[in-house]
């Protein structure tokens, strides 16, 4: 039954989900078996690119979760993502140990090279993979829960928390320019040799990083599928279309925006922490205003509120993105913001949203559902309002012709 | 709007405890005394009081402006007054209440304007709205039990949306949008019922089915009714309340209330 409400019941996300698994069955195949002279091989560039794209898609869907099911905005969930990112970029640099240019056996080289004597004591603990593990969940949740608090306690909405979102990301932008932060400043954290032993710019590696996005973009997808199915769904849906009705219904508005927001930061921060290993460097940039709104296009052009379309909107974005930059780099800018408005004008559902329109005007040739808003006026004659009495009212809506033929009784 | 102006809600306030029977001795289920509520110097309630009986059927009339809406914000927690206390039953205390905790424990609100979820059916609606635990990690995993299917098929009936329970809310007629939020109220089993003209832009019989369900929700529920149609209040109305300038004007029955020279001031003075 729990497949059948999280998987079977939703054809869109099934067939995004079975086309991501065909391609973490292929693409591997592609690349290790089939030899470089053959038409078929896939490089091992493409692959980084495509595991890549799975970060984004996961990314995407936890903005999806809260913009799309919860009317929230965030226009600052690249923090989230950038977060993680540094999390497991620490990692990735304590396991440089003394391989780095200055060869200082715990130090990286950007603190030798500012001179410092010793690790600061954020740095503790991050030799070791299950602490990285851990600050990549903790940091972005505990950083979305404060946030969330204070916002959502004084009912910050709308426009408004968007706006503060993209200070808090800016904030942090600022913040991680600064050398003595300790993060590596300008350049931020990179030069990266292995994680967890394995060298980190090999074909083996680099799979096995594609392998684990996909796999953790299935999983939060059914995470947020359970979500979305339960009755808490319906409660996030409600406050997205009345919060005061919500609130009057007896519902803590508050704390389910704040839950919804925590968990959709954590999911951001697993899609940095995945993205960092294979792009190889994080930097403050990740934090750039831009980047977020970016993130918010995907999903406005893969049609939000739908889960699976923030995963069809990622990819096509940054497919687009990739071919783009390689002709004419000069014009991407240009590009996104006329896709922008043209998916707002014209797709208001997205991409997806095209897709169902093609099939309900395929569904519509097909008589027998009754026209909507019909209100069936033959089957409530009566004006007590217990109008209703008899059990055979609730087959009769469904077929207004029953109702019609039952009037005179 | 001034997004800052919000009261701000502790986020780890206790329930009190409704399980408890409400402590009604000297039948009065919510008593309203002494309230002023200001806006930049505005008083919306000036020194208001009010007291509604258990199982009670209250109309509320008064021109624009009188503080119908503002009372009700009052009541329900939406709207701190500056002064006056609120208590609902002997022992509760509404004015520390938020208003989520003030519709779990059994006063709910009907909107002027129709507000029920329009992505969802009928029956979720209901569903949202049935009396259960509310908190976050509770909704995530609950389902409906057959008590609560029962209850849900009951108030289906009583709204007269029955044949209607899988259409999507935002689809019905602007009539049964209003049952269906009256409902809603319901399947939280409440003790009060607020209702914000619960007629406007209704039909002839449309008007006339609202009249006989809140009828018919007298008795077992308090109700109060703020309402501008005179007509319908006449045809339900036991006891009216005109309210004038943020306070009580006058008490009685239609008949009483209709002749009471003030009032007649007041909507002619208008």
């Amino acid at each position: 039954m729990l497949t059948q409400r999280l998987l079977l019941s939703d054809r869109g996300g099934m067939i995004v989900l079975g086309l991501v698994l065909a391609t973490m069955i292929l693409v591997p195949i592609c690349n290790l078996l089939v030899p470089e002279t053959s038409a078929l091989h896939i490089s091992t560039f493409t692959v980084t690119l495509l595991g890549k794209f799975l970060c984004y898609a996961l990314l995407a869907l936890s903005v999806d979760l809260i913009w799309g099911y919860c009317g929230i905005l965030s226009l600052g969930h690249g923090a989230f993502f950038a977060l993680g990112g540094y999390a497991m970029g620490m990692y990735l640099m304590r396991q440089i140990g003394p391989r780095g240019q200055y060869g200082d056996p715990i130090l990286p080289d950007f603190m030798v090279f500012l001179n410092w004597k010793e690790l600061p004591w954020y740095w503790q603990g991050f030799d070791m993979f299950w602490f990285a593990l851990l600050m990549i969940i903790v940091v972005p949740g505990i950083l979305a829960f404060v946030f969330g608090w204070l916002a959502f306690r004084s009912r910050v909405t709308g426009v408004y928390f968007s706006i503060i979102t993209q200070a808090l990301t800016y904030a942090l932008l600022l913040a991680f320019f600064r050398n003595e932060m300790g993060f590596g400043g300008n350049n931020g954290l990179t030069d990266f040799k292995d994680i967890l032993g394995f060298p980190i710019a090999a074909s083996g590696t680099r799979i096995s990083l594609f392998l684990a996005s996909g796999f953790m973009l299935i999983l939060a997808y059914i995470a947020c599928r359970y979500i979305v199915t339960s009755r808490m769904g319906k409660v996030i849906v409600s406050i997205r279309d009345a919060e005061t009705r919500t609130r009057f219904c007896g519902y803590k508005v508050e704390s389910y925006k704040l839950w919804l927001f925590v968990f959709s930061a954590i999911l951001a921060g697993i899609a940095g922490a995945l993205y960092v290993p294979q792009v190889g460097i994080i930097n403050p940039g990740e934090f750039s205003p831009l980047n977020s709104i970016e993130l918010v296009v995907w999903v406005a052009t893969g049609g939000r509120g739908t889960l699976f379309g923030a995963i069809v909107g990622a990819f096509t974005v940054n497919y687009g993105k990739t071919v783009f930059t390689s002709y004419s780099p000069e014009t991407w800018l240009f590009a996104l913001g006329a896709l922008f408005v043209i998916v707002t004008l014209v797709l208001p559902k997205g991409l997806v949203g095209l897709f169902n329109r093609t099939k309900k005007a395929a569904s519509k040739q097909n008589p027998g559902n009754p026209p909507p808003g019909n209100p069936a006026p033959a089957t409530a004659p009566s004006v007590t309002p217990n109008m209703g009495t008899s059990t055979e009212n609730f087959i009769s809506a469904e077929t207004p012709v029953i109702a019609a033929v039952k009037e005179p009784v | 709007m001034n997004i800052f102006s919000h009261k701000r809600y502790s986020m780890g306030q206790k329930d009190p405890n409704f399980g408890a029977p409400l402590d009604t001795t000297h039948r009065t289920i919510l008593y309203v005394e002494g309230v002023t509520v200001s806006f930049d110097g505005f008083r919306a309630l000036n020194n208001l009081n009010l007291y509604i009986d258990e199982g009670e059927l209250r109309c509320i009339i008064g021109p624009n402006g009188a503080g119908k809406t503002t009372m009700m914000d009052v009541i329900t927690g939406k709207t701190k007054p500056d002064e006056g206390s609120v208590y609902f039953g002997q022992q509760i205390n509404l004015l520390e209440l938020s208003e989520h905790q003030i519709a779990r424990g059994g006063i709910g609100r009907k909107f002027q304007k129709p507000t029920i979820f329009e992505a969802l059916s009928v029956y979720e609606n209901l569903e949202l709205a049935t009396a259960a635990d509310k908190r976050v990690w509770w909704t995530l995993s609950q389902q409906l039990n057959s008590a609560q299917k029962y209850r849900i098929d009951e108030v289906l009936l009583q709204i007269g949306l029955a044949e209607h329970r899988y259409k999507n809310a935002g689809s019905l007629s602007h009539g049964q949008k209003q049952w269906l939020e009256i409902g809603m109220l319901l399947m939280q089993n409440p003790r009060v019922l607020l209702v914000d003209e619960p007629v406007a832009g209704m039909t002839g019989e449309e008007t006339e089915k609202t009249a006989e369900l809140l009828l018919s929700l007298a008795g077992e529920h308090s109700v109060i009714v703020v309402e501008h149609d005179m007509k319908f209040v006449r045809s339900i109305a036991r006891k009216v309340t005109v309210l004038h300038q943020g306070s009580v004007l006058t008490e009685g029955t239609m008949d009483q209330v209709q002749n009471d020279p003030k009032v007649i001031e007041v909507y002619l003075g208008e």
